[in-house]
């Protein structure tokens, strides 16, 4: 529309009814709107007699037209071309359009609940999911399993090249980070270590600390939790976008597994990396621990591998070792399952995304702290 | 509003290349005030690179694109966000905001470019998806739970939400059954005629062609053939053409285009 110049619209009484002039456009409408709601309160009452004089009426959009047709009804705009024969043919088909679109829509009833029930509610509705999340999780597991079996006699069922590539990107581009992290935190122990034993005048002991606490525990715990931060959350953003352009649903069409296809790749895949980067991390903090005894302890590092040698039996490192697949399967098998649960939009792939990395650094963390008891009381 | 000869956009020697890939090539269009131009042309001719271009979605490699006067090119981010809210654009697949619910996807702009509060702007949401067809209980419906037809209205409901002055639609009736195009071609038409805006309109569908278009705009060769009334277009002497409009769907369209207006 010609943008001539514009007089903002008006609502005004006259004798007999109510005249409209000016512009009844989108800039005006609030304005318009308050101005209604002043002149005519409680409106719709009773539109039947009521007058409308649209003979000084300036530029009409849509949401100008609603306004018009609120005020006399929907009823009584249809027959618009029996009150204002003056307007132009255009704007009786604008203004019985409209008035034909409001006919139809009646308002939606919106019901009011006290705020207690809806946070029960919420919370009965969080706990149910919960308990379905790890149902959901279980008969994964066992699918997975049961399609590991089923693949893993018929060799030529392999899916190398595939395996290969995951291997490429959850394990050989996570060396660099997986290393410099291990490596501060490694120094970061062992400060902390002799900061402690200093006074029992034990600094020395500061070897065996930093070689326990990476050979059992931080080596794989913080291997795990940047797989799940780093891969988790790719494998769910992979599979669910994958979902979302009907890509799964293609597969399954074609008489294709998704769960051989997708899943025990990234399976095998996270199972054969995570050891791999759990021994990288073990030796990065190591020598993290290894660089603060000899630069601020005093201790030579003939000294610290002499010490290392002697004092740590080879079942930490088992120990340690002995965990990686175990988190690598239930990462990989969590960050593929809510990659399956993703629906089609944006905003489902992203929260399913934040679950699935909270969900695996939850189960890593919780199956680690198990296992701290069980070899406790073993022993081992 | 009567259609004029007044240009809302001018496309004057257009370049546009992916690559080595020339798409387009000194192509030259016009866009009448009031007017429904059908785009056709054959798949992977640039239709759609085209309307992104005219839209400011691609920056094109040559040529310049005037808007309302104005090269779109050479503005101020501000003054073309300005010029900007005055097109309405649908795109192929509906690209509605999986987020939000149908009326908060066509009440953003009212919130954002407007400035109505939130109630006024969900009650304004709520007629125009009522214009476009849909039912009232869709208002508060997930774009994902849509079908494709009712996408394609929620799309349209959303490209009109500022009154724009040229509506650019990609393939609006592509995936509508039959009696939902004719009706999503009445629809245009009436809001056409009420609202008088420009309608860019790429298809393939010749039904709609027939029925809706006041000019058709035909692009190959990587520039547009012709831009005329149809009789003109049909009759244009170009292999292209003929097998566009005289093959078994064209010349179905054109008799059942016939079969109405002598109703």
């Amino acid at each position: 529309m010609p943008k001539t110049a514009s007089s903002p619209g008006k609502l005004e009484q006259q004798a007999g009814g109510l005249r409209a002039s000016g512009d009844w456009t989108l800039p005006h409408h609030k304005r318009l709107r308050r101005t209604i709601e002043q002149q005519r309160p409680g409106h719709a009452a009773n539109t039947q007699d009521l007058n409308l004089d649209l003979k000084g009426l300036g530029e009409l959009d849509t949401s100008g037209a609603v306004l018009l047709v609120e005020i006399m009804g929907p009823e009584r705009m249809l027959e618009v071309a029996n009150w204002a024969p003056e307007q132009p043919a255009e704007r009786h088909a604008l203004l019985m359009a409209v008035a034909g679109a409001m006919h139809h829509s009646t308002p939606i009833p919106t019901r009011a609940r006290s705020p207690a029930v809806v946070a029960l509610g919420e919370i009965g509705r969080i706990m149910e999911n919960l308990g379905r999340q790890q149902l959901q999780l279980l008969g994964f597991i066992g699918l997975t399993l049961g399609s590991l079996a089923s693949v893993l006699v018929k060799p030529w069922r392999w899916r190398v090249t595939a395996l290969v590539a995951h291997i490429q990107q959850t394990g050989l581009n996570a060396i660099p980070i997986v290393a410099l992290l291990t490596f501060l935190v490694g120094a970061v122990v062992a400060f902390l270590g002799a900061t402690v034993l200093r006074d029992f005048g034990a600094t020395i002991f500061t070897v065996n600390l930093v070689a326990y606490a990476f050979l059992r525990e931080f080596g794989v715990l913080l291997a795990a939790i940047m797989l799940a931060g780093r891969t988790a959350s790719a494998f769910t953003a992979q599979i669910g976008s994958m979902k979302a352009n009907e890509e799964i649903d293609a597969l399954r069409a074609q008489g294709l597994s998704p769960m051989e296809l997708l899943v025990l790749p990234r399976v095998l895949a996270m199972m054969i990396s995570l050891p791999i980067l759990t021994f990288i991390g073990m030796l990065s903090g190591i020598a993290g621990g290894a660089m603060v005894c000899v630069l601020a302890l005093d201790i030579t590092l003939i000294q610290f591998l002499d010490i290392l040698q002697r004092d740590t039996p080879l079942r930490h490192l088992l120990v340690g070792l002995g965990k990686a697949p175990i988190f690598a399967f239930l990462i990989a098998v969590i960050g593929c399952l809510e990659g399956f649960k993703a629906s089609g939009s944006a905003q489902s792939v992203g929260e399913h995304t934040t679950s699935s990395v909270v969900q695996s650094i939850f189960m890593v963390i919780l199956i680690d702290a198990l296992a701290a008891m069980f070899f406790m009381e073993m022993g081992w | 509003m009567s259609r004029s000869e007044e240009t809302v956009i001018e496309v004057r020697g257009l370049v546009n290349r992916f690559g080595s890939h020339v798409v387009h090539e000194d192509l030259d269009l016009d866009i009448r005030r009031g007017e429904i131009l059908g785009v056709v042309g054959g798949s992977g001719t640039g239709k759609s690179v085209l309307l992104r271009s005219i839209v400011g979605l691609k920056h094109p490699d040559g040529g310049s694109i005037r808007v309302f006067g104005q090269d779109l090119q050479r503005l101020a981010a501000d003054q073309r966000s300005r010029l900007e809210r005055r097109f309405g654009v649908m795109f192929q697949r509906g690209a509605l905001f999986t987020s939000l619910n149908l009326q908060e996807n066509v009440a953003l702009p009212l919130i954002e470019h407007a400035g109505l509060s939130r109630a006024d702007a969900e009650h304004l949401a709520r007629v125009k998806l009522a214009l476009a067809g849909l039912p009232p209980e869709a208002a508060l419906m997930a774009p994902d739970a849509l079908s494709g037809g009712m996408t394609k209205r929620a799309a349209l409901a959303r490209a009109l939400a500022l009154d724009p002055e040229v509506l650019f639609l990609d393939e609006p009736t592509a995936g509508l059954d039959p009696i939902g195009a004719a009706a999503f071609d009445q629809l245009l038409m009436t809001l056409r005629d009420a609202l008088g805006f420009s309608v860019f309109l790429v298809t393939h569908d010749l039904d709609t062609l027939y029925t809706a278009c006041d000019r058709v705009a035909v692009i190959a060769r990587k520039r547009v053939l012709v831009a005329d009334d149809l009789a003109t277009v049909e009759a244009t002497d170009d292999d292209w053409i003929r097998d566009y409009f005289h093959g078994p769907r064209g010349r179905s369209a054109s008799q059942a285009a016939q079969r109405t207006e002598d109703r």
